[in-house]
């Protein structure tokens, strides 16, 4: 409930913010046409709304969203609400995908290299871990394409599906995975890096616990006590981190969709702030920070599962 | 100039090639067309409507054009070709065109064209709503149709058939009344799932992502159009549209649409044509406009000072990769109609600029700085941050110290022709068939505040206003073309804004295309005789 004012502030902040921004969506219009009279743009402000007060636009926008109405989108002549909808499949599936492969894939070679300290394999798993962190997405997406898609024609170099292939059923399912995978490695990979330390060094700093001495007293052996005793608890703080991580993802995947040049809304989402399309942006920050707060109740419950100290009562 | 690199010289033959058109058609109709096929092309800009009698833009051309048709296109001689015009006339007094409707033309939908479509689109779309028919047709009094198949257009004032017509393939196209009639003509579903009678069908349009057009077997074009379906791929990111071209998931590219560094490399690959072949008609040029407003640019010795101090032929040779040449004012030297050599030039002469500017009155202060100014450019094409660049590095040795800011389209616009907020500026001035379409209202003064591409440089002056409004209206067309040169000699003796450069855009084509770019407009053209051999 709390997250209901949070919502309004930022939406009113971010309407009077826009209206620092200088230029219209009328103004973003000429210049991708190359120019027009002033008459048309008079009648093109008239048609888009753009008449009227800014106030008056904030409490009509506000007006609107309580009766969940988020308007009409000025670059796509549809309602907001449609074209969101239609661009939160290719955003949900390449989040979800990144964050589930950069959360195991972290995970394992998180608990790889604490098990060998020090070890030539814990160096190594380091190093590419800084190398993830350290490279631009927008690079490595571009230099896989070339690798993956011009050099070794392995893998599409961008799109969602096969346009035109008339695939269906499982074979569609199968195509979109296809043109998935290098977006998703790509987007996934600086995650998978602050994933990877995140578990190394709670895994070391649980197995100096002394439940876990407890447990090695016990004669348990290594592997049981790793799956056990050590794991459960080493991963409450990579929990934390997905909620946290959840937001951050959608704007890094603004660069991932252009590169392989998803329907998303992140594209959409620059794409509305060039073209000044006030409406669009506001629906997409609406759509964004219920989906960010839903993930953020889930890590909750999924908190309450692996430790049973946290309960939703207490 | 004797350069050998290769891509200036290839570069150079491909600027023959309007002369050569002719000879184009002959080599390629010795293969036997092959029918069927889809083919792939990259936009790199997803457009709000899809409709041209509303919107005039190459962007809208590219795949709209395909599906609607314009009275008139333009054949491989650069010559008016009949589309849904068969013949035109015009009275003695200017004042009426008369033009003859193709007959046996259907829409998509399955309905008959005539020339009550003519007269509604005249009326209601080109007249209220097109950028530049507004301007265009702003005299446009009513269409008569006496019969299905004529169209009389009536004009308050004379009206330049050479004008009319030469406008015709650009803001000439027709849409159906049927469909517009007793609707929000802005909001009309048709926008973005276009009706026309073009040799293609408009099928599907999914966001964010492609267009496709299927064949229309019921073209008026008997035999034609070759291809079955052209899908439109919308790649925005630029090095991402090179690698699909690479890749070979799309076959062509228009309108200079990837990074000039791959247009480059991809011109040493065999399997792509790189040509601005087919570009002829849209030339564009790079521009320095000044803010009269600011004092020290209010003395044409500095304007002329800061043109001497720029090397355009370097910028041209170095940066665009040799494609362009250094223009003559604001008629390129392709507008064969309205060009004329010999303008007033000002060529690359640092000391000159230096003598001009101390002549002034604008002595060198501390640190060899006469006096600074602040520079827009916009995010239009990659060689607009180029060409600033190289502007800013140029004024410095003449000890004019530049900030160059580089706000998007919106803020620049605004900045620029709203709140006069600049001194220099950078932008395109895109070249339109006429010069009186869009061309003279960069220098005209009048156009209210806030209208983008317009003189908004404080510059007035009544006898160049009153030259460029006789030359638009007058209706010999010799007369015509004598005065458009007088009026370029003004302009550059004044120069209140300076064309730099005189470039076309470029194609990258895969070779897998067959009897493409074969007129002066051809990514906005029909594509009826393309064919594909995959």
């Amino acid at each position: 409930m709390s997250s209901i004012p949070t919502l309004l502030i930022l939406l009113a902040g971010l309407f009077i913010l826009l209206q620092f921004a200088p230029g219209d969506t009328v103004d973003a219009l000429m210049a991708q046409m190359g120019g027009g009279d002033p008459a048309q743009a008079a009648e093109l402000r008239r048609f888009y709304g753009l008449e009227g007060s800014a106030a008056v636009r904030l409490l009509d926008y506000l007006w609107r969203l309580v009766r969940l109405d988020l308007g009409f989108s000025a670059i796509y002549n549809k309602p907001v609400a449609t074209v969101i909808l239609e661009r939160l499949p290719a955003t949900l599936m390449l989040m979800l995908s990144a964050l589930s492969f950069a959360f195991f894939a972290g995970m394992l070679l998180g608990i790889v290299s604490a098990q060998r300290v020090n070890g030539w394999a814990d160096t190594l798993i380091s190093l590419l871990g800084l190398l993830f962190y350290a490279t631009p997405s927008f690079w490595l997406g571009l230099m896989s394409i070339v690798v993956f898609s011009i050099w070794l024609a392995w893998l599409p170099p961008g799109g969602l599906y096969e346009i035109g292939s008339g695939a269906t059923g499982i074979w569609l399912v199968l195509d979109i995975a296809r043109h998935l995978i290098q977006p998703t490695i790509t987007l996934a990979l600086i995650f998978l890096a602050i994933y990877l330390r995140i578990m190394r060094a709670s895994m070391l700093e649980v197995s100096t616990l002394d439940f876990v001495r407890t447990a090695r007293a016990k004669g348990l052996t290594r592997g049981e006590i790793v799956r056990r005793h050590v794991l459960r608890n080493a991963l409450l703080p990579m929990v934390t981190l997905i909620g946290l991580q959840a937001g951050t993802m959608l704007g890094g995947s603004v660069v991932i969709e252009s590169v392989f040049s998803l329907p998303g809304i992140g594209r959409l989402a620059y794409e509305s702030v060039v073209q000044r399309d006030l409406n669009t942006l506001l629906g997409i920050v609406f759509v964004s920070a219920v989906m960010v707060i839903c993930v953020n109740f889930i890590v909750d419950l999924i908190y309450a599962r692996l430790d049973p100290r946290i309960s939703a009562g207490a | 100039m004797t350069t050998t690199h290769p891509t200036r010289r290839r570069l150079l033959a491909s600027a023959g090639a309007l002369a050569m058109a002719a000879a184009l058609p002959a080599t390629t109709f010795a293969q036997e067309p092959r029918r069927g096929g889809t083919i792939t092309v990259h936009m790199p800009q997803e457009q709000r409507i899809l409709n041209p009698a509303l919107r005039a833009s190459t962007g809208v051309y590219v795949i709209a054009s395909k599906i609607m048709e314009p009275l008139v296109d333009l054949n491989e001689k650069g010559e008016l070709e009949p589309m849904l015009a068969t013949s035109w006339q015009g009275s003695a007094d200017g004042k009426t065109i008369t033009i003859k409707l193709r007959e046996g033309v259907k829409w998509h939908d399955g309905k008959p064209f005539t020339s009550a479509d003519v007269q509604y689109t005249a009326m209601e779309l080109w007249k209220k709503h097109l950028n530049y028919g507004t301007a265009l047709h702003s005299a446009l009094e009513a269409v008569d149709t006496p019969d299905a198949h004529t169209a009389i257009f009536r004009y308050s004032r004379p009206m330049p058939m050479d004008l009319f017509m030469g406008a015709a393939p650009d803001l000439g196209y027709i849409a159906p009344k049927h469909v517009y009639e007793g609707t929000n003509i802005l909001d009309n579903p048709a926008n973005v799932a276009p009706i026309g009678t073009g040799p293609f069908k408009f099928a599907q349009y999914e966001r964010g992502q492609y267009v496709i057009a299927e064949r229309n077997p019921d073209y008026w074009r008997k035999g034609f159009p070759y291809l079955d379906k052209i899908v439109w791929r919308f790649i925005t990111d630029k090095a991402a549209a090179t690698a699909a071209i690479e890749a070979g998931q799309v076959h062509m590219s228009n309108y200079s649409s990837l990074p000039l560094a791959d247009i480059d490399r991809l011109g040493k690959d065999a399997r792509f044509e790189v040509s601005s072949r087919g570009n002829e008609r849209q030339p564009f040029q790079n521009t320095i406009e000044f803010n009269l407003r600011r004092k020290e640019l209010s003395d044409v010795r500095v304007r002329r000072a800061i043109i001497h101090a720029v090397d355009t032929d370097f910028f041209i040779e170095n940066f665009l990769y040799g494609n362009g040449k250094r223009a003559h004012g604001p008629i390129p030297s392709v507008s064969t109609n309205f060009y004329k050599a010999g303008a007033p030039d000002y060529a690359f002469d640092v000391k000159k600029a230096n003598a001009l500017l101390d002549e002034a009155g604008f002595k060198r202060g501390a640190g060899g700085v006469r006096f600074s100014v602040k520079m827009l450019s916009p995010p239009f094409g990659e060689d607009i941050p180029l060409w600033s660049t190289f502007i800013q590095q140029s004024l410095q040795q003449v000890g004019i110290k530049v900030e160059v800011q580089r706000p998007d389209a919106a803020t620049y616009l605004t900045a620029v022709y709203r709140d006069w907020d600049y001194d220099l500026s950078t932008g395109w001035h895109i070249y339109r068939a006429d010069p009186a379409i869009s061309t003279m209202v960069w220098y005209r003064s009048g156009s209210p505040k806030g209208t983008a591409f317009t003189n908004q440089w404080g510059w007035v002056d009544p006898k160049a206003d009153k030259m460029m409004d006789d030359a638009a209206f007058e209706i010999d067309p010799a007369k015509r073309k004598a005065a458009y040169p007088e009026i370029v000699n003004l302009l550059n003796t004044e120069v209140p804004l300076w064309m730099a450069t005189e470039r076309q855009f470029i194609s990258v084509t895969s070779k897998k295309l067959k009897n493409h770019h074969n007129n002066p407009r051809w990514p906005s053209s029909h594509w009826a005789d393309l064919w594909f051999e995959p």
